[in-house]
């Protein structure tokens, strides 16, 4: 009787070391095919930057920095195109951040909880999902035809804030709402209006998100090329746009927004589809130079957000 | 069960709850008809069961429900000496979160320097020199008992500080604007036996000069630190006399069988 029951406790046993031993394969196998699939990625995307890398790293060099475009592909650089890209960017930013950010506060602190504040919560969602070149005949009706500014870097800022915007609200209202309701009322109980305590704690606390969102919706805007061809980019631009500074009254000058404007991805464009393998190679340097900025970008991003996280943690 | 209660309270009030009712936006009615005298510069404490409305009382004292939308007072809690109704939609809260301060039940210091903390109700309140606002601050960690520990380091994060230090801070901050009365909502319940010795330690000076409300679950504490306990039962008010009085010989039998651990 004794013997019988052991050897019950024993298969019992056994079945259930099998068992386990069962469940920890699949337990690897998931595993082994995750880092696959992971790897499969990762080495297409590094295959993609090392292909870019060693076609463009040669091309790159003071001249490629300093030079106008040019019919001769070992003439030619991007001069126009990565000056154009920074004020565009310059403009883009003082759109979308001041207008983004008020939008995000009033709708997270102040909109009253209503259809109304529902319906234009869903609308900035979908905006965020709406096709950029949507974005480029929206811009080339409105800013070009109806308002006149003609296809200058105003026009096109301006397209890539609208652009952005949905992406700035979303980011900024999600920073705003990860500070803890204890905050605010601790605010308020020692007699803070709502302004003040939005003013003096809500927003800053946030802003190691909110500076976060601005440059990730940034760094995509950098990238963007089918709305900037929509509202009319020139691809070949061997001038500076006008200096802000004057030598007269007021030393301000307004001139160079009305300017004809072009940017990095619009000149790799132009090169890309050019016969002549030279300026293929003229692309890969550009694409490079526009990738650095990206992740030049990104990094910033990285390094405020851990600044932030580090002072303040809830 | 008989609700009706006879408040025995002697020194003056400091405030007066009139049959003040409470219905929250989401869930409905959580006080009903609470009338209750608030003593001037002594300790109330609230006890109850989980969901009594004491907390929810509280709140009503420096308007902090109308944070939220939807929820609605009715009847009056008059404050002495000049008898406003803090209820009243015509005052606006502000005013009287000027007058009534609260520290609650989780340290909730600005992530800001400990100086800051407790400099902000009077940046608020407008201008100042900055001499003067040392000098309150100073005095308000001083009357917090935190001022030996911080001195040497005003402008370092309040964060760094220990769970009840971080607690006497929210004191100091409500203390530095000089509020007339002061609201704690269970601000032990989150910090080991230590620290909260320290704090009750601390409510009991400054009962001497400012009027104090508390909400505790803890039984002993609000024996210790208060002179009038008000126990409360799903949103009513039970019964409210002197504390001593409430533990050895209370009125009612709910209250007896809630302070002798028979539910709750």
């Amino acid at each position: 009787m004794s013997l019988k029951s052991d050897i019950d406790k024993s298969t019992k046993k056994d079945r259930l070391r099998r068992r386990i031993i069962q469940l920890r394969r699949r337990d690897r196998a998931f595993a082994f095919a995750g880092l696959a699939v992971m790897a499969g990625a990762f080495i297409v995307l590094l295959a993609l930057l090392g292909q870019l890398v060693y076609d463009g790293m040669g091309r790159i060099s003071w001249q490629f920095f300093a030079s106008y475009p040019s019919r001769f592909a070992s003439q030619a650089g991007i001069l126009s195109a990565w000056i154009g890209t920074v004020l565009v960017m310059l403009l883009t930013a003082l759109t979308a951040v001041p207008l983004g950010l008020g939008a995000a506060i009033y709708l997270e602190e102040y909109a009253p909880k209503n259809w109304m504040t529902d319906l234009i919560e869903i609308n900035i969602t979908n905006l965020a999902g709406v096709p950029s070149i949507v974005y480029g005949l929206m811009a080339l009706g409105l800013l070009v035809y109806e308002f006149h500014l003609g296809q200058s870097f105003l026009t096109a800022g301006l397209t890539l804030g609208m652009l952005i915007l949905p992406m700035v609200i979303i980011a900024t209202r999600e920073s705003l709402r990860a500070v803890p309701p204890q905050i605010r009322e601790a605010a308020y109980a020692v007699g803070a209006t709502k302004w003040q305590t939005v003013r003096d704690h809500v927003v800053p606390y946030s802003m190691g998100g909110v500076l976060t969102g601005m440059i990730l919706a940034l760094s995509r805007a950098v990238g963007e090329t089918a709305p900037l061809i929509t509202v009319g980019a020139l691809s070949f631009i061997a001038f500076l746009p006008h200096l802000p500074l004057t030598s007269d009254f007021p030393f301000l000058s307004g001139q160079w927004l009305f300017d004809p404007f072009t940017v990095m991805p619009i000149q790799m464009f132009n090169w890309v589809s050019r016969p002549q393998d030279e300026f293929h190679i003229n692309a890969a340097a550009a694409g490079v130079i526009l990738l650095v900025m990206t992740l030049a970008m990104n990094a910033l991003a990285i390094v405020i957000r851990a600044r932030f996280r580090r002072r303040i943690h809830w | 069960m008989n609700m009706t209660t006879q408040v025995h309270i002697t020194p003056a009030m400091k405030a007066e709850a009139k049959e003040l009712s409470f219905y929250y936006g989401g869930t409905g009615q959580a006080l009903k008809s609470i009338s209750l005298g608030l003593a001037d510069r002594h300790a109330t404490a609230l006890i109850g069961p989980s969901g009594c409305g004491k907390t929810t009382f509280l709140r009503c004292l420096n308007r902090m429900h109308d944070l939220y939308p939807g929820n609605r007072y009715a009847g009056a809690v008059v404050l002495y000496p000049d008898g406003v109704n803090i209820v009243d939609q015509t005052i606006d809260p502000i005013e009287i979160r000027m007058r009534v301060g609260m520290v609650f039940q989780k340290p909730n210091p600005f992530p800001t320097s400990i100086y800051e903390n407790v400099a902000y109700g009077l940046r608020i309140r407008g201008s100042m020199t900055r001499s003067d606002l040392d000098t309150v601050v100073e005095q308000s960690l001083k009357d917090a008992a935190l001022w030996p520990e911080v001195k040497d380091r005003l402008h370092s994060l309040a964060y760094n500080l220990s769970g009840g230090q971080q607690q006497r801070l929210c004191i100091a901050r409500s203390l530095a604007t000089g509020p007339e009365m002061m609201l704690f909502d269970e601000p032990t319940s989150a910090l080991d036996p230590t620290a909260t010795a320290r704090i009750e330690e601390l409510v009991t000076e400054l009962k001497q000069r400012v009027t104090i409300v508390i909400v505790t679950h803890n039984m002993q504490q609000a024996a210790r630190v208060s002179d009038y306990t008000a126990f409360m039962y799903e949103g009513e008010l039970v019964e409210c006399d002197r504390t001593d009085k409430i533990f050895t010989n209370p009125a009612n039998k709910l209250t007896e069988e809630y302070i002798t651990g028979r539910f709750g």
